[in-house]
Formats: C-alpha cells, structure tokens, sequence
C-alpha cells in the first residue's frame, strides 16, 4: 500500500502517520504542499498540525496549495482519502466533506484521550471494526466542533456515513463525554462515494500498548486489506 | 564589503563616530542603560574612548544581568558540570548529554518572569519559543516541553488572568510547532503574586555526531540572519528582564516580544536541514540581546571577530536605527555562520520553508565586534570583553531577620491539637497545589510525535526513544515555601524531590538543569538565599551525580519592592534502560500492598497544610538527608527493574495523606480505594498532613512484597507494608493509632478533579 502523507507548512503530524504507516506494513511516501504530481500512490492522507498556522481558518489556506487540485482529482476518481485533525478541516474547507469545524465550545484546546463508538463498520476504513465496538484514542484540537445544517446530519447519519461518535465507557453519547460540543458528537464522517474521511480523534497516536492505546491500528489495517484483499502487500 | 574599514586587522578604533541625532552620553543616559558609573569606567577602558549611543546599548544588552550574569556567575562556578556522560555543559545554547545507542540528549531551561507579568500569553510562549531554538540550534530535534509555572492564589481576577494567559501561551506554541508537553509543575502562593515564574524546559534529541555550536569559525565566513524580519518589539528586553517590576510596568508592555510559532515551526525545520546540509560551521538562536548577543557571542567563544552591516539586515519597518535593530528582540530569528560559498545553499534551504536568509557581514580576524551603517563604522568594541568582562560581583549576604523569625515559629501547639483532620484532609484535596493539574495541561498536546510515554500528571514525564529499548524522562521541581524558609536545606529539597520523581518512573537521575529565580541580588538577605540556594545545589547535584549543564538566572523578581520567594526550579532528565521498567503513580489493582518507604516524621513546618488551613508560611521545612534519599532512590529504581513495582509515587506536597490518595485517584478513569493502618508515634496532624522528605509509596503483588522489603533493607531504607489496595465503593481510609481518617472516594475525585476548573470560573477544558 503506498500511501502519499501531505506535508504543508506547519504539518506537525505528518512523521507520526509516516511511521504508523510503516508499522502497518505500508510504504509511506512525503509530499510538499507544492507538489502537483501525486505520482502512484494508493492512499493519500493529510495529517494533523496547524498548516499555515491555522491563519484565517484552521485548513482554510491549505486548501489553496498547489497539490490539493491533485488531491481533489484522485477523490474524484475514487481514491481513498484520509484527514485526521488539520487534515479533517482541510477536508471540510475545501467541500471533500460537508459541513465545518468550529472552535471547541470550551474555547480552550483540548488534549486527552477520548472514547469513540463505531457506527458504521462496512466503511473501507472501519471495516475492521466491530459494529458499537468503544475506541480509545487521542484528541488534541481546538477547533474540533463539527458544525452543519439538520438537513444535512439528517442524511450524514441516513446513509450511515457518521463513522465514529464521541461516547462514555458504555457507549452512550451523553453530553459529558462530548469533548468539544460537535453536534449530534459526531467525531468522524464518510463522503457520498464512500472514499474520502475525515475525523478529529487521532488513530496514528493509537497504535500501540507504549502510548495508551492500540485501538487507531484496526483503521490503517482496514485500508490495507481493502487495497490488497489476498494480502499480498 | 572588501572596502569596509578595520579589515586591515588592526585595532584600531579611531574611525567610529557618533550618528546624527544620538542623545549625548550622559550619566543619566549612563544609568538609564543598567550600567553603574564603576562598569561605565570599564566600558571607558576597553575602548579607550567614549562610546557612542549604539555602542553604549550594546554594553548595556551584554553586561545585563540577564545576559552578563554579573551577580551569579562566581558562584555558579561552584556547581559540578562534568561527567563522563555530559557532552557539553554550561555556556552553549543547551547542555548535551550523551544517552546511549548513539544518541545525545540536549536540554534547557528558561524563565520569561518578566515578559510574562505584563503580557502573559505573549510573555510565556516567547519563553516557549525561545528554548525550542536554544534546543535545536544544536542540532538536536526537540521531543519534549516542560513548565514550571508559579503564580499568586487564584482568589484575585488579576491572578486568574495572568494564570489562563500563561497556560495559553504555554499550549498555543507547543502545539503548533508540535512538541508534546510531558509535565511539570503549576504552585500557587500569595508569594507570586506580583511576579509569576514561567520556565520552560526543552528536550531534543540528535545524533551525537550532529552536535554543532554557536561559533563564528573560519575568517571570511558570511553571517546571515534567518528566520523572521527584525522589527521594533523587545527593544532593551533583556535590560528590562533585569530590573524590578513597579506598577509601571505595565507601560513596558512594548518589551515584550511577540510570538509566530508558525514561523518557528518552520525555522525548525529548516535550520536542522541547514546543519545537516553541511553548508553552515555555526548556528545561534537571536534571544535576549538580539543580534548583539548572538554575533558577539559566536565570535566572542570562537576567538574571531564580527564585522555586521545594520543596512544589510531585512527589517520589517523603515527607519529603523543600527541601536534598535541591534537590540531588537523579534523572535524566530536566527544567526548563522555559512561557509563561504554556501550562501546560495543555505538560501535555497530557507526559501524551500519560505523563510529569508541575508548576508550580513563576515567573520574577522581582528577579535572586534564591529557593526557598520552603510560606510560608517557605528560600534567597535573588543569581542571578548564586550561577552566575557562583564565585572562580576560578589555580594553581601545575610539573612533577613524576619524571615528567620517565620522560620523559628513555635509549632508544637499543632501537635496536641484535636483538629478535625477529615475536613482538613478535604480541604487540602480541593487546594489548587495539590488537586490535579488537568485543567493545565489538558491545554496542551501531549502526544504528538508518536513517543510520550507517561503523560503530565505523574512523578515525571516519560518520552520512548524509537528504535531503542530506552526512554527518558523529565521532571521540574522546587517548592519555593520551603527556600523561602530554609534556602539550604529547600535546595536539597528540590534537587533531591527531583531525582525522586525520577527514580519513582523507573528512570536513572542522569544531569541537571537549573532556573534561579530570586529577587533583587543587591539586597543582602536576596543575595544570602541565592547563595545558600546555590552552595545547596552543587552539594546535592555532586552527590546524586547528577551535573549541572546549563540553565538561567532570573533575578529582580520584585514588584513594588518585594520578592518572590526563592525559586531554585530543578529540571532534572534520567534514562530509563527498558521501556519495561516504566513506573506510574497510579494503584492498579485491588488486592495490591501498599508499602512505605522513608520515616513519618513530626515535621509539619511550611506544610500546605499550614497554609491552606491557618495561612501560615512558617516553620522549619522538612530536612533533608541526602545518603538516605540516595539509598531510596536506588532501592526504588531495583525495585523496579526487577519488576516487583505495579507503583511508586512520591511523598510530597499534602503529606501521606495526599500521596496515597493521588495514588488511588489516578488519572480519575478507574480510582480505587485504599485500607491503610499506620502505626508510628507521631501526632496526627503531621503524620498525616507533615510532608518529611524521603519518603516514596509504592504497590506490590501480594506476593511480590516480601521481596520489595528485601532490596529496601538492603538500601538501608526504612520501610514496611501500610495496607492494601480495595475497590473505590469500600473508600479511603486510614487508621492512626488515635485517629481514623475516612473518605468517600467519588467526594475526593470531585474535590481533586474540579477544584482548579470550579475556580477558573467553571471554564471547562473539555
């Protein structure tokens, strides 16, 4: 599986996918903000950090950079695509994935571990999940407050397209364990076509027993089987 | 520059004249610029002349205390700096340690007091900004931030405000540039209150090979500044940093510089892919003192001179003066020495990360810092007595009578008194210095990069080294109450609480890092605790092994003439051998034995408890024995790496009581319960509350613990089993021989957990 990491200026997440990406068994490969050329990747993935310091809007300037018409053509032409944090509001600016992320209600950045539920568990990037299985993972954001219309929450979860939620112990979505006031606590949602995600929790800070928790690898594993069903990577 | 003058090598000094429109040299001037008529008649010497307007900024940056280090330097010579293990110690940009596999560790501590009393969030995450390049213009890649952070009680709005301005600060730059924040410490006394302590520590790691130092080497060399334009802001900060802070100070708010960790971000990575390009032979970061500090410190340690043209440096605004560029404090700026030839290269480097690098001048043979306007020679002054003769002093030194009365307070009605110690015991829970600092630290990124280990709210922080079986670890320590009381024995304390924290998470205390933060040095009780402080250190750090390689001095913390109490701040790193051996505070299991290590002791002297429930600063701090804290710290770490340990949590703040209910608290996700019976002939309140050193709790399988006591007799460590570890529905209790001390669990969890939170006014850091 090769997998594209798009560094822009002010990634800061960027060498942590590359490395989670090799523990996989994947081959991950840097790119420049400037680029054009995705060359023959499989898999592209915009990591978390502050890209262009978060200036005007947390991933609102990135969407400018040469390489995201590239990243927009190989969404449209199927390619998976995965935002984690930074990449998640990249993703939203640049309208791969609806709706927006506002500042934590808080108004603070928030850093802890958080519990997701899997809600959708046929995705190529949940799918080796089980179905309500409780995730640990961390978060570290200050804008991670996943804001859109009824109408459009309404159909995010029709189509079952809302992957992860935020929920206590024993996955209830309560309030309390809402880190940042999302709506409806969603912490991750699907495109239309099923092939591009974004999400603000972070798997690659998941992956193994050293740092807390294993529970990010099941969704690079995911990819990885998707693209070579035999296993023959 | 072939025409420019002096390249003739010779010395001579005729050729600098003053520029239209600089003030007259003055005695007023003189003293406006912090120099004293004694180091004025210096300045007067080295040159042989007057010096002008830009010259005489020059000497008032360099002979700053922040930067000259005039009161401490004698003294500071005492500490012990040298170990097979140190690299590079006192006097770079960060000392270096080497740590096994080919690695060395660079690390630094530094306080930004001042700034931050004025302008907190700016003040502190300059502080921020300007260790991280300490760090990586050594060529290491930062993989750690620690704060140190000490402010007024949170009861004042003026308090609260200087409190969540720093912690934004603190988070807002680490978390853009990306550098996980392990730990730390935040202490709230009415004795910061006008003057908080921010001090911030740096890890990097590097290639033992990578190692390159601020030297203006090779004759024609160009120097060019990279990073950010140089602006107005931070004109005179490190004269600023060196005076007393007056209600006035608030109109210093323009000394302050302010922070772009975007910038940083990118000068980070751009200046380590300089130093690994081989295209540079010297790198430093532009701190206190600007361009002034880092061109004639870089020629002042390789022995060469500096020739700089102002004309030449990319400013952000028209009109600036050679006096304000060469004292301008804008941040994310570096210096560097490219080797001829290279600059092409290393602009190319630049540009790649959308920074500038310029030419501004060269490194000579003539040992002058020389700084021209154009075609006119504006300042030339000898390189190393501009760096190295800043007089040095030592002071007077007695102790303040009245603080020896607080120390010498009659204490022994607190022993026969029938407190109600479970309320105390709340009380003390829901204390801002004891009760969980989540509130801070859940404002900062604590895992990014891929390596923490043990996150904030331990003994110390944890951060794996990838492709090893090692980690390191860090802690920053000092109560300033007990130095306050007792500057001798409150050093040990601090040094010797700092290796504790260290041993406690299974990590072998390896170098030293030290922050002084004292008021006024002039005034001999100051100067008599800052001496104490530091003739305290070297004897502790001598003895754990444990060498000093660098930090900061931070005097003048006074607000309308009174001082903070003494802050010697200890940022102390180990090595843990195998990440196997990592230790956590927490009790893990139900049914685990509770063991004590160390003796209870009747000291109750500048106690939280005192404070928090009489408001007292008095007493005798705890003493300190420093052969038995190092036979615990040994007998703790082979507890560990024979893996008998499921905790180990040192007895500080709060006393026993507290330690074993932060130990059953943990991070608050699974709090046990604890049974404990204590049998020593010690009054209660001490018992329970007293906070003698030495001491560390620790859990154990059932069947593990016959061993533990073993390898603690073998240390000579006084120690034995105290109870055991139950579920949190059966609650926290301890028997005394005349008391019982009960808690419901929940009660605690909330007292721990919300008291920082509930006084921020409900600000919540979900």
């Amino acid at each position: 599986m090769k997998v594209a990491i798009v560094t822009f200026p002010g990634s800061n997440c960027d060498y942590d996918l590359y490395k989670c990406v090799q523990l996989i068994g994947g081959e991950p490969e840097f790119l420049w903000h400037r680029d054009v050329d995705l060359g023959e990747v499989e898999v592209v993935m915009l990591p978390g950090g502050f890209s262009y310091g978060d200036y005007l809007r947390a991933g609102a300037i990135a969407t400018m950079s040469p390489i995201m018409d590239a990243v927009k053509d190989f969404a449209k032409s199927g390619g998976p695509v995965v935002g984690i944090c930074n990449g998640f509001q990249m993703l939203c600016e640049s309208g791969l994935l609806p709706g927006a992320l506002l500042r934590n209600r808080s108004l603070l950045f928030s850093s802890r571990d958080v519990l997701l539920r899997v809600e959708n568990t046929s995705s190529i990037f949940t799918q080796e999940y089980e179905s309500g299985q409780i995730l640990r993972m961390p978060i570290a954001h200050a804008e991670g407050n996943y804001h859109a219309d009824d109408e459009t929450l309404d159909r995010l979860e029709g189509e079952g397209r809302v992957l992860f939620r935020y929920t206590d112990a024993e996955g209830k979505a309560v309030d309390s364990a809402n880190p940042n006031g999302s709506a409806r606590s969603i912490a991750g949602i699907l495109n239309e076509s099923g092939n591009v995600m974004g999400m603000m929790p972070h798997p690659e800070r998941a992956v193994e027993s050293i740092l807390g928790s294993v529970d990010g690898l099941g969704l690079f594993t995911a990819l990885l089987s998707h693209l070579s069903p035999l296993g023959t990577v | 520059m072939t025409d420019s003058p002096g390249k003739a090598g010779s010395m001579t000094l005729s050729r600098v004249s003053p520029r239209e429109g600089d003030p007259p040299i003055t005695p007023e001037l003189v003293e406006d610029h912090g120099l004293s008529p004694s180091e004025y008649e210096r300045v007067l010497e080295i040159l042989g002349r007057e010096p002008t307007y830009t010259e005489l900024g020059v000497f008032s940056a360099m002979w700053s205390e922040h930067c000259g280090y005039k009161n401490s330097k004698r003294l500071l010579s005492l500490l012990p700096t040298v170990a097979p293990w140190v690299i590079q110690g006192p006097g770079e940009n960060a000392g270096v340690i080497d740590i096994g596999d080919g690695l060395a560790l660079a690390f630094k501590i530094e306080s930004h007091n001042h700034p931050s009393a004025v302008e907190p969030y700016q003040g502190a995450a300059t502080g921020v900004g300007g260790i991280l390049r300490d760090v990586f213009t050594m060529g290491a890649r930062p993989i750690a931030i620690l704060d140190s952070l000490r402010f007024g009680d949170l009861d004042t709005g003026r308090v609260r405000y200087l409190f969540s301005g720093v912690v934004k600060g603190v988070g807002d730059y680490g978390n853009c540039v990306g550098i996980p924040n392990i730990g730390g410490e935040t202490f709230f006394d009415r004795g910061y209150e006008g003057n908080p302590i921010v001090n911030a520590m740096c890890l990097g790691l590097m290639k033992a090979e990578d190692l390159i130092k601020g030297e203006a080497e090779g004759v024609g060399n160009p120097l060019m500044v990279v990073g950010a334009r140089t602006g107005r802001d931070g004109i005179h900060g490190a004269t600023f940093a060196s005076a007393e802070l007056s209600d006035d100070s608030q109109a210093s708010r323009p000394q302050v510089q302010v922070g772009d960790p975007f910038t940083e971000k990118l000068l980070l990575e751009a200046s380590l892919e300089l130093i690994k390009s081989g295209h540079i032979t010297g790198i430093q970061d532009m701190g206190a003192a600007g361009i002034t500090s880092s061109a004639s410190e870089m020629a002042g340690r390789s022995g060469n001179g500096v020739e700089i043209d102002m004309d030449l440096v990319p400013v952000r605004e028209p009109g600036m003066t050679p006096y304000e560029i060469l004292l301008s404090e804008s941040q994310e700026r570096m210096l560097v020495v490219a080797k001829s030839g290279s600059e092409n290269e290393v602009r190319d480097i630049l540009a790649k990360w959308e920074l500038e690098a310029e030419e501004i001048g060269r490194v000579t043979d003539d040992g002058l810092f020389r700084v021209l306007e154009g075609d006119r020679v504006v300042a030339e002054i000898p390189s190393l007595p501009l760096t190295e003769g800043c007089p040095t002093y030592e002071r007077e030194g007695v102790e303040s009578e009245e603080i020896r009365e607080l120390r010498c307070t009659d204490l022994t009605r607190f022993n026969e008194a029938d407190a109600d110690q479970s309320a105390a015991f709340l009380k003390l829970m829901g204390s801002p210095n004891i009760a969980s600092k989540s509130w801070v630290y859940g404002q900062y990124d604590t895992t990014v990069r891929t390596g923490t280990a043990v996150r904030p709210g331990g003994d110390a922080g944890v951060v794996r080294l990838r492709g090893t079986r090692r980690a390191i670890a860090a802690t920053t320590d000092c109560n300033g109450r007990y130095v306050y009381l007792n500057p001798r024995s409150g050093t040990l304390a601090a040094v010797a609480e700092a290796a504790r924290n260290l041993v406690c998470v299974g990590a072998l205390p390896t170098a030293v890092t030290n922050n002084l933060n004292f008021g006024n040095p002039l005034k001999p009780y100051i100067y008599y605790q800052f001496r104490e402080a530091v003739l305290a250190m070297a004897e502790a750090c001598k003895l754990f092994e444990t060498p000093v390689t660098g930090g900061n001095v931070s005097f003048y913390n006074e607000t309308n003439g009174v001082a903070i109490y003494p802050t010697p701040v200890i940022g102390m790193v180990g090595v843990i051998e195998d990440v196997d051996h990592i230790t956590r505070h927490a009790f893990q299991n139900v049914g685990d034995t509770i063991i004590l290590l160390g003796d209870n002791t009747d000291e109750l002297g500048a106690s939280e408890y005192l404070y928090v429930m009489e408001g007292l600063v008095a007493g005798e701090p705890p003493s300190v024995d420093l052969l038995r804290e190092r036979g615990l710290q040994h007998a703790v770490l082979a507890m560990i790496q024979h893996g008998l340990l499921h905790s180990a949590h040192d007895v500080s703040e709060g006393g026993l009581a507290c330690a074993l209910a932060e130990s059953a608290l943990g991070s608050g996700e699974n709090p046990l319960g604890v049974e404990v019976t204590l049998q020593d002939a010690v009054p209660v309140l001490p018992l329970l509350f007293g906070e003698a050193q030495g001491r560390v709790v620790i859990s154990c399988d059932p069947r593990s613990a016959g061993e533990a006591l073993v390898f603690a007799k073998r240390h000579g460590v006084p120690c034995r089993t105290i109870g055991k570890v139950v579920p949190s529905d059966e609650g926290f209790r301890i028997d005394g021989r005349a008391t019982t001390l009960e808690a419901d669990v929940e009660i605690l969890a909330e007292l721990y957990f919300r008291a920082i939170p509930n006084l921020m006014d409900g600000a919540r850091p979900s």
